[in-house]
């Protein structure tokens, strides 16, 4: 199965361990994640101002390109494009809700970028690898694939606002999701259920209020260590920054505090078909997570 | 200008913000009932000067001048807890984004990028700075 | 008999002058207006001109009385100096252009930009390093992109200068200074940004970084170096030094320009 894929910024850079983990991951699973030619930053969040047209350029253009992609034969009649960065996927997929439900509003952006490129037409289906995963994938194919069992291990879900909320967009159940629990039980994970997995992180204030951001992080890490995980897992560069990389932050201002490794779920996925280091991408991970694994899995 | 005629136009001043901030929004607040599940949903509200609640109150009584100069919409996280939690489905985070707006839009920004300091460059990602600029500047 | 290199160069020299100086006759004569037959009217910030139709934006300003002291350079179309916007009657479309090599049409207003202002931020990629931190240390606003492609359409050179800051922004520092090699640095593109990104400054840091870190070193230029260094060419410096500059041009006529 070849499926168009947006990658978003981040994961060319520091959240590449997201990126090789998946398509990776994909790969074994018998899909082709292919990248959009010529995508775009999508903007990373959704402008909600109703007359705010310029914020959707970057969106609606990468839709674009995933209409190219079959005019081309890229890929053949796949209207639909997948995403793995929690706040691209939620950007792209509102955006797309948000032409698609005014033709007025899609006309004008059309208008305006119809020096350049061919207008949108609002077929579009913006889906997240998770739901992939679960509805065209199913965990049971999953499972099969699984070599290394991460038996030892009781892992956090953490999902975050983006993909949940608001509820017009979300993968899931906003209220209790499963999809990120089902697919750890199938890599054979303990999950632990806590308290503030759909809590939110600080998101952008990390640039400027780093303090509330570490704030934050603490009261959802410390939720994570009280139910007796022994890591977390999210499916977003910025969370991950926010509770992984901002726990030097977290330890400033609470010296008690012990570190704690968060990993992309797809990393565990890589992990647990048993693809190799290379496609692990530990060496991103601000806190290291090798003295865990060795410990429980390795 | 007599106190009276001055009063006026203050008055009408501040409808026009308030039909300003509906207008970006889209979202009508007479609806609201004062429950305050969207301050106690919301993760940042012990760093807000006003509450969400409160923020909401003082726009029905056509005091949004206080709303619009609180820091309360540029600590909002735009995390939608208080959406989904909302009983009258209120969407808070557009009431945010639309009193940012109608600051960001007179050209004033709410941080000044010169002044992060400059070892955060280090370890901030893309999607961070993307992210924070949209929200806070103009 | 043939004819020698020198021979052809100056030929082919004079030929280009007069070329120029038959296009510019009725800037740089005194002109004879009943020679030319073909006028048009243009608005120089916001007052009408009448010119001959023939001419470059330059030379219909500097007919029109202008005298440049800024905002012209080469006049071919490489300097970047002379940026100019313009409207065309009856379009809304603000169109970009070099003055110097853009002709005049009938009722175009337009308006030369001396330059865009800028800030040039000083760095050392030595101690710096060459990573994206780097360029988000010194232009941050790379962020602030929306897309929108104003700056692709305005450039004069044609580069697709949104994708070499989508480029940039995902860390793809290659694409950016291998697409950005052909900017003339005029700010057209700066001008025009919502986002107020200084594309040709962060470009050219981009060039920079690519060449330094992103290519393998070029062996013969390190051998050249090597050579200077060692004092291979010190001789033949100070020979130079000491002619005057009638011997230098003697010198430079007679060189031997070997192609492999």
């Amino acid at each position: 199965m070849k499926i168009p894929y947006y990658p978003g910024c981040t994961l060319k850079t520091s959240a590449k361990n997201l990126e090789v983990s998946a398509l990776e991951s994909a790969k074994v699973l018998g899909v082709e994640l292919v990248e959009l030619p010529r995508w775009n930053c999508c903007g990373a969040v959704f402008s909600m101002a109703t007359d705010d047209l310029i914020h959707q350029l970057a969106p609606i253009r990468n839709l674009i390109r995933v209409q190219e992609m079959n005019e081309k034969g890229i890929v053949e009649n796949e209207n639909r494009v997948v995403v793995l960065c929690s706040m691209c996927f939620n950007t792209l997929k509102r955006s797309n809700m948000f032409v698609k439900e005014d033709k007025e509003r899609l006309e004008k952006i059309n208008n305006f970028l119809s020096d350049t490129e061919e207008p949108y037409q609002g077929n579009i289906e913006v889906i997240h690898f998770l739901e992939l995963l679960k509805n065209d994938i199913g965990f049971d194919r999953v499972a099969e694939k699984v070599k290394k069992p991460l038996k030892n291990l009781k892992i956090a879900p953490y999902y975050g606002c983006l993909l949940l909320r608001p509820e017009e967009i979300a993968i899931d159940n906003p209220q209790s999701p499963k999809v990120l629990e089902n697919l750890l039980e199938a890599l054979g994970a303990t999950v632990v259920d806590t308290q503030f997995k759909t809590r939110c992180c600080g998101s952008y204030q990390t640039v400027n209020r780093k303090e509330l951001v570490a704030e934050l992080a603490y009261d959802i890490l410390n939720q994570v260590k009280i139910s007796g995980a022994d890591c977390v897992v999210t499916s977003c560069p910025l969370c991950m920054f926010n509770l992984d990389t901002r726990q030097e932050e977290v330890k400033k201002a609470h010296p008690e505090f012990k570190t704690i490794p968060v990993f992309y779920f797809t990393q565990l996925m890589a992990l647990a078909f048993d693809l190799g280091e290379s496609f692990y991408r530990f060496d991103l991970n601000y806190v290291n997570p090798k003295p865990l694994l060795s410990e429980k899995i390795f | 200008m007599a106190d009276v005629e001055r009063c006026v136009l203050v008055v009408l001043e501040d409808r026009k913000l308030l039909e300003k901030i509906k207008e970006l929004s889209g979202i009508d607040l007479s609806v609201c009932m004062q429950c305050g599940i969207c301050s106690g949903s919301c993760p940042a509200v012990d760093q807000m000067d006003i509450t969400p609640r409160m923020m909401v109150r003082l726009i029905q009584l056509g005091r949004e001048k206080e709303v619009l100069d609180s820091k309360a919409m540029w600590i909002c996280l735009s995390c939608f807890t208080c959406y989904a939690r909302c009983p009258r489905e209120i969407d808070f985070a557009k009431l945010g984004e639309a009193l940012r707006q109608v600051r960001l839009r007179k050209g004033l920004d709410y941080i000044r990028i010169s002044e992060i300091p400059e070892e955060e460059f280090k370890k901030l990602p893309q999607i961070a700075l993307v992210s924070c600029f949209r929200k806070f500047t103009s | 008999m043939e004819k020698t290199l020198e021979e052809k160069t100056s030929e082919r020299f004079l030929d280009i002058m007069e070329r120029i100086k038959e296009s510019n006759k009725s800037v740089t004569t005194g002109i004879d207006e009943k020679e030319i037959k073909h006028w048009v009217t243009i608005y120089i910030m916001g007052k009408a001109y009448k010119v001959p139709a023939d001419l470059t934006l330059m030379q219909a300003m500097e007919f029109a009385g202008y005298r440049f002291i800024r905002g012209a350079g080469c006049r071919a179309g490489f300097c970047g100096a002379c940026a100019t916007i313009y409207r065309k009657k009856g379009e809304y479309k603000l169109r970009t252009a070099l003055a110097c090599q853009t002709r005049v049409e009938d009722g175009m207003y337009l308006v030369q930009i001396p330059f865009a202002p800028a800030e040039k931020p000083v760095y050392n990629l030595d101690k710096e390093g060459g990573g994206l931190d780097v360029v988000f240390k010194h232009f941050p606003e790379v962020a602030r992109c929306v897309s929108c492609n104003t700056c692709t359409k305005a450039c004069p050179q044609t580069l697709e200068v949104m994708d070499c800051i989508q480029a940039i922004l995902r860390g793809d520092f290659k694409f950016a200074a291998e697409n950005s090699f052909d900017c003339i640095q005029c700010g057209l593109c700066s001008i025009r940004c919502p986002a107020e990104i200084i594309h040709y400054h962060l470009f050219q840091m981009v060039r920079r970084i690519h060449g330094k870190f992103g290519v393998p070193p070029e062996p013969n230029l390190e051998k050249r170096i090597k050579e200077i260094e060692e004092g291979k060419f010190n001789e033949e410096f100070e020979k130079l030094l000491k002619l005057s500059p009638e011997e230098l041009k003697e010198i430079y006529r007679k060189r031997e320009i070997k192609l492999d």
